[in-house]
Formats: structure tokens, C-alpha cells, sequence
């Protein structure tokens, strides 16, 4: 078991935190070279990243989600619906979206996160394919809009309270798509950080429980079904947000915003990235976003290449790219302050544990 | 009568789809994301052989398509061999966790869908020149059915009751059931496992290749056909179970007759596009009351 509050892990934290901040800077010369396009891809890596943090904490528990883009469908058509047909505010909408998408969440975990393993990466992919042929259908066509989705969504306006605003009108930026970084930048930190403090909290911890032995868990007091209800309702309350965010920058919605396609991305993303560390998602999201958008120019081999790309790191790195680093780092870091904690001893140095 | 008669032919074809896919999990553990990659490169084969035989060398139609069918089955289990060989079971041997797999996985369905796009396109393809294996339609009081459903259909039960025949007495199938039950006291009673292993990747994925190609001859092909495939057939096997045959064959049987039913009586009430939803709840309410599926061992 590894020690969750070591020096080495704050360091990490705080690193991963100032860079995410800093990308929050990164846009200055941007926004001045007018270089929207790289900006709206590190907006869309924001927002894939939240999105994927929610499916990476439910691998925490060991189940496997590829559910995940039904919920960021029904957070951007909850949204979609308040903002063009109820006329409400974007912001009002958006912490609806996640609500609503939580609630759905915990109605269809109640039954399926019993299931295990495989049965429940099964039936959560069946969800994704049911949620969007639900928002293709004709009965659900006076909220989705059927095939044709609702578009012409407007820009999120000023967000004011007692008179003071604290978000300006996105159409009073020089480009909306600044506003949408920075608003997903923040979503993103703040989703980091929640999923970072729950992760390292009690019920990060049992959750990992869960992942190892259940019955163990259960054996010992821990209320097994409520830790992985909650749990999965807080991964899609973040699906939820993430696709509300990600609808409003797209300006329409419509049910192929996100398929079953998306959600297996979600889980590759947190594969990638690697299972045991918050960060991975992040890096998983960022690594894979950007090599899929440099092989475009591949044409028709892009698909080709990736999956073959995909396949070797997974021959090669099979724990995710940061199980290099960060299990090395980790070593390293650790038979450093051993020694040190050995010569203030006085103790012999000890052989470092190494992982074999 | 129509209804059920439609549902048989739909569940025999689901039925062999899922038995590969069930194949696959209860030898590996793997969840084979490709498995409808597999279907649509085995609709491909048959395409490309049996166009080939029929317009180029002049081949009767039925030949050149059985001989298509065999093509997509062989082609098939190489594939399969090859991706268990090079990819699974290194990946098996080397991850901390049971779920690396899947992204593996992933990554062949991946692998598969670009190379069908690279070599086929992205057209529907059909029979050559439009025309059937069997012309006519079969019709007997108020059932109406083509002629080459039918024959479809039979050589799926074909399929199916040799497949179970082969894997309760054959050696190879006793082999495999062996290994699906306890890899460990299958290894120390001698089994070759890794061989067996291979054999079963291949062979799971030669069924998915064969119902493609049969598929291919009555609706045709295309390359978006993947994934809904492989859904379906995940749908199958929660339905039955995950692993075991039996589940896979009843599971495939349930959801060809639900589709069947709810296709045709749902519209009468104007809910018709909700038929996958509808199917999909009542999967959730049954998985409530029975996780482990019809046959299927407690948490496979």
C-alpha cells in the first residue's frame, strides 16, 4: 500500500494543479496571436478530461465504465432544453445538467452496480447505444429535437449576483471560445482537485477497498452499495457538466454529440493515462486529443495509425503512461528518504524495496 | 406466426454471434471489443471471394458463396489466432490488472475497423449484380418468408448444434470447457492451455466471421456495422450469461424474439422507435432481480 500523504505526492499534486492553472495563463498569447484554434483544443481536452475524471473514479472501485457518454448526452441535452426552449440562463442550466444527470445515474446504478467485472462494462456500453437511439427517437423528439438536435444555442450570458458580476457576457469577449477555455480550464481544476481530496479522503480510500476485495469490505462494515451509489453519482454529475459545457461551446446539440464511440474514448483515456493516480485521465485525455489531431493529416491511415499506436503502448506500458514515471519517481523518492531516515538512525542503510 | 418465425431467423444468426463472443470471454476472461469488427470483416471476405468467383471465373452463385463463407471463416481465425498470439496474451501476461485488456481491445476493434475502411470503403455492399442465393419467398397460410432466410437460418442451427456437439465430445471441445472452468487443474492435467487458448480466440472469432458472411447474403454489408453488432451481442450474452454456451445460445434466441415481437407491435401504438429502449429497461430490470444473467455463474 503506498502512503497517499507523502512530500513526493503533494509535490505532484501541486505540480499538476500549477500546471493546469497555468494553462489558465497559456492563453494570453493565444488570445493575442488569435490562435482559436489550438485554444478550442485545449478547451476541448478540459472538458474530455472532467468528463473521464467521473469514469476514472468509478475504475477506482473497480467497475469499468463505458457509460459515461450517455450521461455527458444527457447533461448537454438538459442544458440545451433550458437554455433554448425555458429560456433560463446558461448557468442556472448547467449545474441542472449535472444534477439531472446524477440523478439518472443513481436511478440506473441502483440496479447494474451490482453487477461486476465485465457485466458491468457490458451494460454500461448498452447505455450509451440506448441513450442516444432514446434521443434519435420520434417520442423524445419534443425535448431532442430527434435527429436534428437543437442548435443555435446562445453564448452563455453575464452571470450577476447583488449587482455584481462575476462572469462577464461571453459575447462581450473577444471571442466566445475565450470565455468556454477559461470557464473549462476552472471546471477542470476544480474537478481535479474534488476527485484528488475524495480519492485521498475515507471514502477514496474504501472505494479502493471495493476494488479489491468486496466481500472483504463488506465483512468489515463498509455499506458497500451506498459508497458505489455515491460514487457513481458524483462520475455522472461530472459526465453531466462536461457535456453541458462541451454542447454550449459546440452551439448545438444533437445525438451524435457523444455515441459509443466517446464513452469507450472516456476509458481509454484513464487506461492511457494510467488507474492509479488522479492525474491519469488528464494525461490520458491530453496525449490521446492530441495525437488523434496531428495524424488527421494521415487521411485515410489516421485510424490505422492510432490503433496501431494504441495497440504497441499497450504491448509495451500496459499500466498507462504514467506507470513509468511515477512508480520509478515514487522508488526513487522513498529509498532517498529511507536513507536519509536511516543515517539520522544511525541504522545501516537499508536495500531499497524495489517493485520487481 | 410471422412474428415468431422472423424471431427464429433473427436469433438463430444472434445466437451464433454470441457464442463466439462467449467463447472468447470464457476462455480469457477478455470482453472482445472487436467482435463486431470481426462480423463486418467476415461479411467482407465473402463480398470480396464471392464477387471475385461469380463475375470474374464464372462460378453459380451458391458456390461461389459458400466458398466465400469458408474464406471469411478461415481469414477469420487466422485473425484471431494472430491477435491472441501477439496481442492478448502478452498484454494478459504483463498487466497489473485484469481490465488492461479491454483497451487492447479497444485498440483491435480499432485496428480492424481501419483496415476494413482502408481495404473495402465505405459502401454497402451486397450479393453481386443484386440477385439472391435462393429466389422466391416460402408462404404457408399467413407466413411469408424468403427463401434464403430460411436457408440462413438453417445453417445457423447447423452451425449451432455442431458447435455444441463439438464441444461436448471432441477432444479440442473438452479441452476448452476444461480451461473455461479452472485454467490452473486444466494446466496440471496436462492441456496444452496456451495452444487451447489460441484456439479458442480463433475459433470464436471464425463464428463471428461466418454469420457475417451469412449476413452479408441476405441484407448486405457496410463498415458502420460494427459496433451495434457488438453491442447486441454484449446485450446476448448479459442476458444469458456471460461464459457459458448455453446462456449465449438462449440469450440470442430471447433478444432475436423480443426484437422480432416489439418491431412489429410496438408501432401499432406509435412507440416503435422506443423497441431498443424497451428492451434495453427490461435488460436492467432483469439484471436486477438476476445478475448473473440466465446460466451464468454467480459474478462469471
Amino acid at each position: 500500500m503506498k502512503k497517499f500523504f507523502t512530500l513526493r505526492n503533494t509535490r505532484v499534486v501541486g505540480f499538476f494543479a500549477l500546471a493546469i492553472l497555468l494553462l489558465g495563463i497559456v492563453p494570453g498569447p493565444l488570445i493575442l496571436a488569435k490562435n482559436w484554434y489550438l485554444m478550442g483544443n485545449f478547451t476541448n481536452v478540459a472538458l474530455l478530461s472532467l468528463i473521464s475524471l467521473g469514469v476514472w473514479l468509478t475504475f477506482s472501485m473497480g467497475r469499468i465504465n463505458i457509460g459515461q457518454g450517455a450521461f455527458a448526452l444527457i447533461g448537454g441535452y438538459a442544458s440545451a432544453y433550458c437554455v433554448s426552449k425555458l429560456g433560463w440562463s446558461f448557468w442556472v442550466s448547467l449545474p441542472l445538467a449535472g444534477i439531472l444527470a446524477s440523478a439518472i445515474g443513481v436511478i440506473i446504478g441502483l440496479p447494474i452496480l451490482r453487477l461486476r467485472g465485465v457485466y458491468f462494462a457490458m451494460v454500461s456500453l448498452t447505455l450509451t447505444q440506448v441513450t442516444t437511439l432514446l434521443a434519435l427517437s420520434d417520442t423524445m423528439a419534443p425535448i431532442t429535437g430527434s435527429s436534428q438536435g437543437i442548435s443555435n444555442l446562445p453564448s452563455p450570458p453575464a452571470l450577476t449576483i447583488f449587482g455584481m458580476t462575476l462572469i462577464p457576457s461571453f459575447d462581450s469577449l473577444p471571442d466566445t471560445k475565450v470565455g468556454f477555455y477559461y470557464l473549462s480550464v476552472f471546471l477542470l481544476l476544480a474537478g481535479f482537485l474534488l476527485m484528488y481530496r475524495l480519492a485521498h479522503s475515507r471514502q477514496g480510500i474504501l472505494a479502493r477497498s471495493l476494488q479489491q476485495n468486496e466481500e472483504l469490505a463488506s465483512s468489515i462494515g463498509v455499506n458497500v452499495a451506498r459508497l458505489r451509489l455515491i460514487s457513481f453519482a458524483i462520475s455522472s454529475f461530472l459526465g453531466g457538466i462536461g457535456g453541458a459545457v462541451f454542447i454550449a461551446n459546440l452551439q448545438s446539440i444533437s445525438p451524435s454529440a457523444f455515441v459509443v464511440k466517446d464513452s469507450v474514448d472516456f476509458m481509454l483515456y484513464c487506461f492511457v493515462g494510467g488507474l492509479s493516480n488522479v492525474v491519469g485521465p488528464i494525461v490520458g485525455a491530453t496525449v490521446l486529443y492530441f495525437a488523434w489531431d496531428w495524424l488527421s493529416v494521415m487521411g485515410n491511415y489516421q485510424l490505422f495509425i492510432y490503433a496501431s499506436a494504441m495497440i504497441s503502448m499497450m504491448l509495451f506500458l500496459p499500466n498507462g503512461l504514467l506507470s513509468i514515471k511515477i512508480d520509478g519517481l515514487l522508488d526513487f523518492f522513498n529509498s532517498k528518504k529511507q536513507a536519509i531516515a536511516d543515517k539520522k538512525n544511525g541504522a545501516k542503510a537499508k536495500p531499497s524495496k524495489r517493485r520487481k | 406466426m410471422e412474428i415468431v418465425v422472423n424471431g427464429v431467423y433473427l436469433g438463430a444468426q444472434y445466437a451464433l454471434i454470441a457464442l463466439g463472443l462467449t467463447l472468447i470471454f470464457g476462455l480469457m476472461n477478455v470482453l472482445n471489443f472487436a467482435h463486431g469488427q470481426m462480423f463486418v470483416l467476415g461479411g467482407f471476405v465473402t463480398y470480396g471471394v464471392t464477387e471475385r468467383l461469380f463475375s470474374g471465373l464464372h462460378f453459380p452463385l451458391a458456390i461461389a458463396f459458400f466458398l466465400g463463407v469458408i474464406a471469411a471463416a478461415l481469414v477469420l481465425m487466422v485473425v484471431g489466432g494472430l491477435f491472441e498470439r501477439l496481442f492478448f496474451r502478452t498484454v494478459i501476461n504483463r498487466s497489473a490488472r485484469d481490465e488492461s485488456t479491454m483497451l487492447l481491445a479497444a485498440g483491435t476493434a480499432f485496428l480492424l475497423d481501419s483496415v476494413i475502411l482502408i481495404l473495402f470503403g465505405q459502401q454497402q455492399k451486397g450479393m453481386p449484380d443484386g440477385q439472391k442465393l435462393i429466389d422466391g419467398v416460402f408462404s404457408w397460410g399467413s407466413v411469408l418468408i424468403a427463401y434464403d432466410r430460411i436457408l440462413v437460418a438453417g445453417i445457423s442451427f447447423i452451425m449451432i448444434v455442431g458447435f455444441i456437439l463439438y464441444m461436448q465430445w471432441s477432444r479440442t471441445g473438452r479441452a476448452m470447457r476444461a480451461l473455461a472452468q479452472d485454467k490452473m487443474a486444466a494446466r496440471l492435467m496436462g492441456v496444452n492451455v496456451d495452444f487451447y487458448t489460441m484456439l479458442g480466440f480463433a475459433f470464436g472469432a471464425a463464428l463471428a466471421g461466418i454469420v457475417g458472411g451469412l449476413l452479408f447474403s441476405v441484407t448486405g454489408i457496410n463498415s458502420g456495422l460494427g459496433d451495434p453488432t457488438s453491442i447486441k451481442a454484449f446485450t446476448m450474452v448479459m442476458l444469458g450469461g456471460a461464459g457459458v454456451v448455453s446462456g449465449a445460445i438462449m440469450g440470442g434466441f430471447i433478444l432475436g424474439m423480443l426484437e422480432s415481437v416489439l418491431l412489429s407491435l410496438l408501432p401499432l401504438i406509435g412507440l416503435g422507435d422506443l423497441t431498443h429502449f424497451i428492451i434495453f429497461a427490461s435488460l436492467m430490470v432483469f439484471l436486477a432481480i438476476r445478475p448473473q444473467g440466465l446460466m451464468g455463474k454467480p459474478w462469471g
